[in-house]
């Protein structure tokens, strides 16, 4: 029993967990997602159901295509890659709509555009395609967690400073108002989900000097 | 005149990109050159002016609740908007598909500058989310619905276009290492957005 464990978990497989976290960061490296990834940072509570929201469509998603690898024709692969994909999306969408209402009133169009988030389509395109079913699950897993700590980690930013709250709750005290603290609107407003990314990226490129771009 | 509105409205107040960033990933991946923007930004204006009434056409007469009263009275309560996504996605990739072999066959010339960009579209955030915004936002006749979209596709070409010209320009200044090719975009986009919400305030 020990020894499949360790099998499950060898070195290679646990790359495949880690290595989205940073070095192929699917937002902050590979540039695919941003499109909902900014858009829906405004608070924390927000970011972290749409994580949870791509991290199941992509688990879901990556365990049926690789499934059905060898019996999907080549040709036709991304009408199927879609179909699938807009089948999970809907569920995700039913769910949320039936047991988080409000927070589904805030996503609006967002989960429904997890259907072409680059993330997914490229997640299944590129590995779930070729590869078999467990390490399909540990890419879609790592892939998620990377799309989920930037987006958490910006809609904190944002959040904390823009309307000094965090998941809702009051952060700054009340004496911080009165001796004159206000909170930052612009924060709230759609340019700075840019810049704070961009911000992000400054700091983990600075960190890791191998991700420099040539121009 | 409301038609007007609606163009000018979808345009600059509710630009794809600066307002909401739909497509953001094509606009990142494919601003490096003026030249492939212009031709990009072409390919989702066409694109968009195309779907977008289409999804209108099926949301009104297939999907919406009470829709489907055309055939039989019976049918007053059935609700199919659940089943939205997968339509409009299927209407998007098909439509491309279409698309792409019709402007090969009519005129090879227009191929040569889109053909490359055509099948990226139907991936493109920007066309799913102009389809989903027309659902939410409940316009009342196709002559609106196309007039958005045909705004929205506008808002995004001028949007790619204006990234590139700046990204061409900016390859020539020195900035901070770490802060080259993607950040310097993310943060210049921003600052572009920032200029595009001075059209907030303007009552049509």
């Amino acid at each position: 029993m020990e020894s499949k464990k360790e099998s499950l978990f060898s070195k290679k497989n646990r790359k495949l967990l880690t290595d989205p976290l940073d070095d192929v960061n699917p937002i902050s490296i590979q540039v695919l997602g941003i499109c909902s990834a900014l858009a829906i940072t405004v608070q924390v509570e927000q970011a972290f159901v749409m994580s949870l929201s791509v991290l199941a469509v992509m688990f879901f998603g990556n365990i049926i295509i690789s499934a059905l690898r060898n019996l999907i024709p080549s040709r036709i692969r991304i009408i199927v890659e879609l179909v699938v994909v807009a089948a999970l999306v809907i569920l995700v969408n039913e769910i949320l709509k039936a047991f988080l209402p409000d927070v589904s009133e805030k996503l609006s169009v967002f989960v429904g555009l997890i259907i072409t988030n680059c993330i997914i389509m490229g997640r299944l395109e590129a590995f779930a395609l070729g590869n078999k079913i467990w390490p399909s699950i540990l890419d879609a897993i790592g892939n998620a967690m990377g799309y989920a700590w930037i987006l958490i980690l910006v809609a904190f930013v944002r959040e904390l400073f823009g309307s000094g709250k965090i998941w809702g709750f009051q952060v700054f005290p009340e004496k911080f108002y009165e001796l004159g603290y206000m909170n930052n609107n612009i924060m709230i407003l759609p340019p700075m989900a840019l810049i704070t990314v961009a911000l992000i990226i400054w700091v983990q490129r600075s960190r890791n000097k191998k991700l420099i771009e040539e121009n | 005149m409301d038609l007007v509105n609606i163009f000018i409205k979808s345009v600059f107040i509710d630009n794809m990109i600066f307002a909401y960033f739909l497509g953001m990933c094509s606009y990142l991946a494919v601003s490096k050159t003026v030249d492939t923007a212009v031709g990009l930004g072409a390919a989702v204006i066409f694109v968009l002016g195309i779907t977008v009434p289409i999804n209108y056409l099926l949301e009104n007469h297939i999907l919406k609740e009470g829709a489907l009263t055309w055939i039989s009275d019976d049918l007053a309560n059935t609700d199919l908007s659940f089943l939205s996504f997968i339509m409009f996605i299927a209407v998007i990739a098909s439509m491309v598909q279409l698309v792409e072999m019709i402007v090969e066959k009519l005129s090879p010339s227009l191929y040569g500058a889109l053909g490359i960009f055509l099948p990226l579209i139907a991936v493109n955030c920007s066309i799913l989310g102009g389809a989903l915004f027309m659902q939410e936002r409940q316009y009342s006749s196709m002559a609106e619905a196309t007039a958005f979209a045909l705004g929205s596709g506008v808002g995004w070409f001028l949007a790619i276009v204006a990234i590139a010209a700046i990204r061409e320009k900016i390859r020539y200044s020195h900035v901070p290492a770490p802060l080259r090719g993607l950040g310097i975009t993310f943060i210049i986009t921003g600052l572009m957005g920032i200029a595009f919400m001075s059209f907030m305030g303007i009552q049509l």
